[in-house]
């Protein structure tokens, strides 16, 4: 649009100097449309912008003076530190569980595929907070933990209430829920690989392991990296909930200064608001570049990253400005 | 040039092969004998079953009666006393790496660039180490004319070129045999010449091929054998001189007359 005539062919190869077609004298070229809707919106939304900011930094309600003063202390960060650990944990081994169940669920046993429906089928029904609760009360019902055949001797046991910290308790209930919903999001992005893909690599004689991992895997990761950064984001949120396990999160700790000093209520959930932001907001980021990363090959050129799209948005605007100060 | 010599021409064979999806019977009894170096165009009205036969020939369906063998090896199946055992999946994919196929769509790996597309079955399978596997792949763009290109994805290649570097990714195996199955049919009009005259170049070469094709003139060129299907039988076979213009059943005059 703003772009001079000619640019896209001098990206397949230069063209000759002499054939550059000129660009058309302004008088001739076709005036934009005028959009005033547009800009009437545009101030409205302005408007209400700048007065939710200003009532963000006016407000005495948030106190902003509080808020420097908690956002840094150690149990913040103790429980922030928390909330990392169970998130990582929990990612890893969900989306490893998932990858698992999404393979069973597409062999060609039907008992691998039966086992595996039944278990997304559980864990997507109960709520995770019920999972965890069960899972604290664990020690209760089961003393020791053992692995042997069924009904018969046990190779080795241990006692549970020795393993089972607060943490690892955490970690244990989001990774099954979460290796629930990884399991779809994983079956989802193999299936959207297209069928000629695995009957090229099987004309090609490629080993059962090499077609899944270089050949399926890495095209299904293009669907599967967006809807699981979604997981990921809410998993960071839904690690709040540790809180009724006794394990002291971001939230739990926010929460429990708040009860100690309860004038400070509204900036200590600032403090925790804040530190979720941050979170999304690193996640995504990575999530940018990971997705890049895969798109290679899937279209002609890469998506440009956010820093060229934005010097190619304000180049475009002065150019328009000044095409118009030329009309 | 001694990276890119091929295995020597395999024989293939067809024995009674019958092929049902569901209630539809695709291919009702097939038998052919395709001979080392030999390149045999198969020819027939669309559902006729060409693209199956070829498609059984390297085991991407299971024959329900019949078996395919390739220099006397069958293929997908071992003898169990008079009787047939299906072969394991690690065998079979064995087996297929001596085969070539080359698809419609080229169904080339979009996520890996074309040299390493031509490279990954050798390294995979274990035959060449990863440099080796990358100067035979180097040569092979050569001989299909897109050394230039063995950096880009297959996505900014035109369909030509993309079916040339499909036909490059079949010879990094050293295959005994090549199986074509409608390798112009995606292309536009302009395209389809760069792809059949490597595949000519192959043809001369005495490589065996077997070619699915509706492009008549292309199979008169450089068929050795041109056989005929209608109905999941072969009608009629023999050199192009004779299906082609002296057809002896009513169907392959009746189909000629419609496509010429």
């Amino acid at each position: 649009m703003s772009e001079p005539p000619g640019a896209a062919v001098s990206l397949a190869e230069p063209a000759p100097a002499t054939d550059t077609p000129q660009a058309p004298p302004a008088a001739r070229r076709v005036l934009p449309l005028r959009r005033p809707g547009r800009w009437i919106a545009t101030v409205l939304v302005l408007v209400l912008a700048a007065q939710f900011v200003n009532g963000l930094l006016t407000n005495p309600f948030y106190q902003w003076d509080r808020f420097g003063y908690w956002f840094l202390r150690p149990t913040i960060l103790d429980g922030l530190l928390v909330t990392l650990e169970v998130t990582l944990y929990s990612a890893v081994l969900g989306l490893l569980g998932g990858i698992v169940l999404a393979l069973a669920r597409l062999s060609g046993s039907p008992v691998l595929r039966a086992v595996s429906w039944t278990y997304v089928w559980a864990f997507r029904s109960v709520p995770l907070i019920v999972v965890l609760l069960f899972l604290y009360n664990f020690s209760a019902l089961y003393k020791t933990l053992s692995i042997g055949v069924p009904f018969g001797p046990a190779f080795f046991s241990f006692d549970e209430s020795r393993l089972a910290t607060d943490l690892v308790i955490a970690v244990v209930g989001f990774s099954l829920h979460e290796s629930a919903y990884a399991a779809e999001v994983v079956r989802g992005g193999i299936l959207s690989v297209d069928q000629g893909q695995h009957e090229a690599a099987a004309a090609l004689g490629l080993p059962r392991r090499y077609q899944f991992r270089r050949i399926v895997f890495p095209q299904a990761l293009r669907s599967i990296v967006p809807n699981y950064v979604n997981q990921l984001i809410g998993l960071i949120k839904g690690t709040s909930l540790v809180f009724y396990v006794s394990l002291l999160d971001l939230f739990g700790s926010a929460q429990s200064m708040a009860s100690t000093y309860p004038g400070d209520i509204v900036p200590l959930l600032m403090v925790a608001t804040v530190w979720y932001l941050i979170l999304t907001s690193v996640v995504s980021v990575v999530q940018f570049s990971v997705e890049r990363h895969y798109a290679r090959g899937a279209t002609r050129t890469l998506p440009p990253t956010p820093l060229r799209r934005l010097r190619a948005a304000l180049s475009g605007a002065t150019a328009r400005v000044r095409g118009e100060a030329a009309v | 040039m001694t990276a890119t010599r091929h295995d020597a021409p395999a024989t293939v064979e067809v024995h009674g092969v019958h092929k049902w999806y569901g209630a539809h019977r695709v291919l009702n009894g097939v038998d052919l004998t395709v001979r080392p170096g030999e390149v045999t165009v198969v020819l027939g009205p669309s559902g006729s079953g060409k693209s199956t036969l070829l498609r059984v020939v390297n085991h991407l369906e299971k024959p329900e009666t019949g078996h395919v063998s390739l220099d006397g090896e069958p293929i997908g199946v071992r003898r169990q006393g008079t009787r047939f055992r299906e072969l394991s999946e690690r065998a079979i994919l064995a087996q297929r790496s001596r085969i070539g196929f080359v698809f419609q769509n080229f169904n080339l790996f979009p996520h890996l660039t074309v040299l390493d597309n031509v490279a990954a079955a050798p390294v995979a399978t274990g035959r060449l180490p990863k440099p080796e596997a990358l100067q035979l792949a180097r040569d092979l763009l050569g001989r299909v004319g897109l050394a230039d290109r063995a950096a880009a994805y297959p996505r900014q290649l035109s369909g030509g070129q993309q079916q040339r570097v499909a036909i490059a990714r079949a010879l990094a195996l050293r295959p005994g045999v090549i199986l074509f199955d409608e390798p112009t049919s995606a292309l536009d009009p302009e395209l389809v010449g760069e792809v059949l005259s490597v595949i000519k170049d192959l043809a001369t070469s005495g490589t065996t091929l077997v070619i699915v094709t509706h492009e008549i003139g292309f199979a008169r060129e450089i068929a050795d054998r041109v056989v005929f299907m209608d109905g999941g039988r072969i009608v009629e076979q023999g050199p192009p001189a004779e299906v082609l213009d002296r057809p002896r059943h009513a169907r392959t005059r009746d189909f000629l007359s419609k496509v010429l």
